[in-house]
């Protein structure tokens, strides 16, 4: 509940209007400060090759591209332009993650790399090469369901189930992460997926049935 | 015949098996693993990628079209032009060339290198404005007119008057009068234009106004004499864009020169064909559409639509190579989804014990370049002295598309808001107001029961107060209140359930599956009726060579289904049951299906088991047909609703926060308990969704959407939304009305009730949605001047 006093009253005691909310860094904060730290390393490492060594350039034509995904080598060729999200989905028909938004907003597309959760729509497939990558086909399937999966089923947690793949891989990172949360912390840890059929009641229920669920999974 | 078609009535309550009870969705698993394949991600051998050209001019006529760049480029394997020159487009965005090519890279470069030249032509895009001054429409109706008459719900008597006073341009065809009849145009409307008298066309004076719809009931003179409190304000919510988290398109093949096969995108499986085979001049019985999933439709999914069509021209020409055009975000939120917006000027006028008496609504919204009809108003209660007017806004915003109870929100929203600041100025409590009026309401003793529900899952009594009295803190809370209706009778549906020799069950029907659960209800209405567990039955749906069922839409989809279903399956056990009767020693209808059995009624212990019993039909199937409608009375049309909201509003910053919803909803006979709960949870969401955050924001001066992705298109998030409480009503008075549509009503609500809250909350009302912080800001400060403060 908010305190604060009527301004006119009390300037003094007021008090800044998210400090109610729950200490935790969201993930859509949290995708940012991850996308600049990767990216840091990166371009440092680029500036020291510049240093010594002439750039690697890559492109306009296509390049040939190793992706380790569910821990399986895969090989494509690529223009260097080509997102991690259409890389999986058209050359390797890992369809779970979806283009929707296609511009790192809604999360549809969301799968780990080396355990975080990125938006695959905004990682370039040539970039993601020597990351681990994770998407939903791995995590289980029907008949041998991952406990989040069987949790959104439990839970009715998806209508038309666009969104479901990118929330069940958000809720396995946060989870990862964040192992017994509060309703508070799942608001702000799912915060950086949409679903637009309104599946936010059961699935609420559904992670945190899966938090107790997946402990020790 | 009682007796025929009493066979087919639904089992009592205490012969369920499977109605009613809480089943999970049965492709949950499918949809949770990322197993599901959606159109979008279907992958055909040899699969061309579709770009596509499109006008950045809100109205514009096309002079040039060069596609010989885009042709020469590598990988391209055909370009086809939609809108060639002389084509006037009129809103940015509409189609223009489409290329197919190998791969997304190539197809987008090859679009871009397509040269089109456009003579922009001026656009309107205001549909805030209050309509002045609105020319009386003169001169002889073409066959346009008379259809969007139609179309916009124009009073029958008004249609009348204006084909014999101003005459028609046309002659109306056998073709066209066969077609009024069956859209069940009146028996009075279809006459009169076959008397009105034709007269050469005029010119029409370019105008961005039409009058549609003026209407009196009673004497509203007279009532608002009568009125010892009088109300008036303006309210209203703009255009909103569906944004199908999957958006529209299809891949389409050919497999020979004269055969369509198209993975779409649809609400409407068996629908299409006939769509498809008119754009592209082949018989419809040549079109093979299929679905699997689809990520979201919400209304905006009916037709094959312009790139359905020119998908399927650029495949034919790239040697009928499958090609795969879904749109991209930007013209998914551009022109495949758009909610008419409806703003109103209301008048509303009760006595001082709050019986309502007069009613006056000058009201105006837009639809796009065809305008759009008034949303129905006063909503739900008919309050007996009226008088209405509307002004459809033509504009260069996109063409309208039917969204989740087309026009229930806009006119409940503006009734609602009207009666809560009429309760306001009572100083009564607009619960009180509204349970004071429910005779004047279809269904008085539905929502009395559910206001009662709803005002016990919120704590009403204890957690209202009146309007502007929410405290002296910075952040105020306030509740509110809205009631809802809608229609919801089943579609066609055929469902063809087959019995095999080895025991299997399997059904085919035309349908889809929109997340709604279609699926899971087909196989529960069989189960229970056959005595058989869900998994134990095949479900085939959503491929147009399965017998043909309704599109989704209206909420019709669960009342056609599950009686063709019950009808099906009813007719199916009784065939089996007679094979059977003679090896059990009965005759049929001694027999039932239990529990995987099928035993004598009165002697349980003779008994067979399913695989047993069908291993009786020898080498032949039992294939036995249900449609809907048919014979029995299963389904029934009509349902309230009622919707409460808690809010707290920061009067700093404008920034309102849901606390808690809730929504009590009847819909009949409950198949499944646990997707139509979803279903209800889903409209109170997307309720909040397009009471908060969304509006498809238009630039004047370009007339193009502002906003056309989902930074900007905001959605609510998980974290958005509160506590939500749903109640179903079911049991005495709601079962023996058989099943009726869910996904309309709850949706209708949610916007007023919310409006309500906000208003509750700081005491002034927020006329205009969505409830973003400025217009907080605005309604708290009006003497500073915000531009949505009023109009």
């Amino acid at each position: 509940m908010d305190d604060r006093p009527d301004k006119k009253k009390s300037n003094q005691q007021k008090k800044s209007s998210s400090s109610s909310s729950s200490s935790g860094v969201s993930r859509r904060d949290f995708l940012k400060i991850s996308g600049v730290s990767a990216a840091v390393p990166l371009v440092s490492e680029v500036s020291a090759l510049a240093l010594a060594d002439e750039v690697k350039e890559l492109g306009p034509g296509k390049v040939p591209v190793t992706l380790s995904v569910n821990g399986k080598k895969l090989n494509a060729q690529l223009e260097p332009r080509v997102t991690l999200l259409d890389a999986l989905r058209d050359k390797f028909e890992l369809t779970g993650a979806k283009r929707v938004c296609d511009r790192g907003t809604c999360g549809a597309c969301t799968v780990l790399m080396d355990d975080k959760p990125v938006y695959s729509c905004s990682v370039l497939a040539i970039d993601a090469q020597g990351r681990e990558i994770t998407t939903i086909e791995s995590l289980g399937e029907p008949g041998k369901l991952h406990p989040i999966q069987q949790a959104f089923v439990d839970h009715d947690a998806q209508q038309c189930g666009f969104c479901t793949p990118g929330f069940v891989m958000a809720t396995k990172a946060f989870l990862d992460r964040n192992p017994n949360p509060t309703l508070e912390e799942i608001k702000h840890g799912l915060g950086g997926n949409f679903c637009r059929c309104g599946t936010y009641a059961g699935m609420r229920e559904a992670v945190m049935q899966a938090a107790k669920t997946t402990k020790g999974a | 015949m009682a007796d025929e078609t009493a066979k087919y009535d639904w089992p009592a309550a205490n012969e369920r098996t499977l109605i009613g009870k809480r089943v999970s969705r049965v492709d949950g698993p499918l949809k949770s693993s990322g197993r599901a394949k959606y159109t979008y991600d279907v992958h055909r051998p040899g699969m061309l990628y579709g770009s596509v050209v499109r006008c950045p001019y809100a109205h514009a006529k096309v002079t040039a079209v060069d596609t010989s760049a885009a042709e020469k480029m590598p990988g391209v394997a055909a370009v086809h032009v939609i809108q060639g020159p002389g084509s006037e487009i009129h809103w940015a965005g509409d189609d223009v060339v489409v290329v197919a090519a190998v791969d997304e890279p190539s197809a987008s470069d090859a679009a871009r290198a397509v040269k089109v030249e456009y003579q922009p032509l001026p656009h309107f895009v205001d549909d805030f404005t209050q309509p002045k001054n609105v020319p009386e429409e003169h001169g002889p109706l073409d066959q346009e007119d008379f259809i969007t008459m139609l179309r916009n719900d124009v009073p029958d008597p008004q249609i009348v008057s204006a084909l014999q006073t101003r005459g028609i341009t046309f002659k109306p065809e056998k073709r066209l009068l066969d077609r009024l009849r069956e859209n069940e145009v009146s028996e009075s409307v279809i006459s009169a234009v076959q008397s009105a008298p034709v007269k050469p066309a005029e010119e029409k004076p370019a105008a961005h106004y039409r009058k549609e719809a003026e209407q009196t009931k009673g004497d509203p003179e007279k009532g608002f004499k009568e009125a010892e409190v009088v109300s008036e304000g303006v309210y209203g919510c703009p255009v909103i864009t569906h944004c199908c988290l999957e958006s529209h398109g299809s891949i389409a093949e050919w497999p020979d020169s004269e055969h369509l096969f198209s993975h779409i995108s649809t609400q409407n499986v068996s629908g299409l064909a006939g769509q498809f085979a008119q754009g592209l001049k082949i018989p419809a019985g040549n079109v093979h559409v299929h679905q699997d999933h689809i990520g979201g439709g919400f209304g905006s999914k009916f037709g094959v639509d312009r790139w359905g069509v020119y998908t399927a021209e650029v495949s034919r020409k790239a040697g009928g190579k499958p090609v795969r055009y879904m749109l991209e975000r930007a013209p998914e939120l551009e022109v495949a989804g758009c909610r008419p917006s409806a703003h109103a000027r209301v008048k509303v006028g009760a006595k001082k014990d709050g019986t309502l008496l007069a009613w006056e609504s000058e009201s105006w919204g837009t639809g796009g370049p065809g305008g759009g009809g008034p949303p129905p108003m006063p909503y739900v209660l008919e309050i007996p002295n009226q008088r209405k007017q509307h002004v459809a806004v033509l504009t260069n915003i996109g063409p309208a598309r039917a969204w989740r109870a087309p026009n229930h929100p806009q006119g409940c929203l503006i009734t609602m808001s009207a009666l809560d600041d009429l309760a306001a100025k009572l100083n009564m409590d607009p619960v009180e107001l509204l349970l004071k009026n429910l005779s004047i309401t279809q269904r008085a003793d539905v929502y009395r029961e559910e206001l009662g529900i709803a005002s016990g899952l919120m704590d009403w009594k204890k957690n209202w107060h009146p309007r502007g009295q929410g405290g002296s803190r910075v952040t105020k809370r306030g509740l509110g209140v809205a009631i809802h209706t809608w229609g919801g009778r089943g579609h066609e549906s055929n469902c063809a359930l087959t019995i095999h020799p080895d025991g299997s069950v399997d059904i085919k029907m035309g349908s889809q599956d929109l997340g709604t659960g279609t699926r899971t209800a087909i196989l529960m209405v069989a189960g229970d009726t056959l005595g058989l567990p869900i998994d134990k039955i095949q479900l085939y749906i959503g491929d147009n060579q399965y017998p043909p069922d309704g599109g989704s839409g209206g909420s019709t989809t669960i009342g056609g289904v599950s009686s063709s279903t019950r009808r099906a399956a009813v007719n199916a056990r009784d065939q089996l049951l007679a094979k059977v009767a003679p090896a059990l020693n009965a005759k049929p209808e001694e027999l039932e299906i239990v529990n995987g059995a099928v035993r004598v009624k009165s002697a349980p212990t003779r008994s067979l088991l399913w695989k047993d019993a069908c291993a009786r039909l020898g080498t032949q199937p039992i294939q036995a047909m249900g449609k809907n409608p048919g014979p029995g009375d299963l389904i029934s049309s009509g349902v309230g609703g009622a919707v409460m909201a808690d809010v707290s509003v920061d009067t700093e910053t404008g920034i309102v926060k849901m606390n808690k919803m809730a929504c009590v909803q009847d819909c009949g006979l409950i198949i499944n308990l646990k997707t139509a709960e979803s279903q209800v949870y889903g409209a109170m969401i997307m309720g909040i969704a397009t009471t908060l955050y969304e509006e498809k924001v238009m630039d004047q001066t370009t007339g193009t959407m502002l906003n056309p992705n989902m930074d900007f298109y905001r959605l609510a998030g998980i974290g958005d939304v509160g506590e939500l409480k749903v109640h179903m009503m079911t049991g005495k008075g709601y079962d023996e009305r058989g099943p009726i549509g869910l996904g309309e009503p709850p949706t209708v609500g949610p916007m007023a009730a919310i409006s309500n809250a906000v208003a509750n909350a700081i005491g002034v009302r927020v006329p205009f949605m969505p409830i973003t912080p400025d217009r907080v800001i605005a309604a708290l400060n009006p003497n500073e001047g915000g531009s949505h403060a009023s109009v």
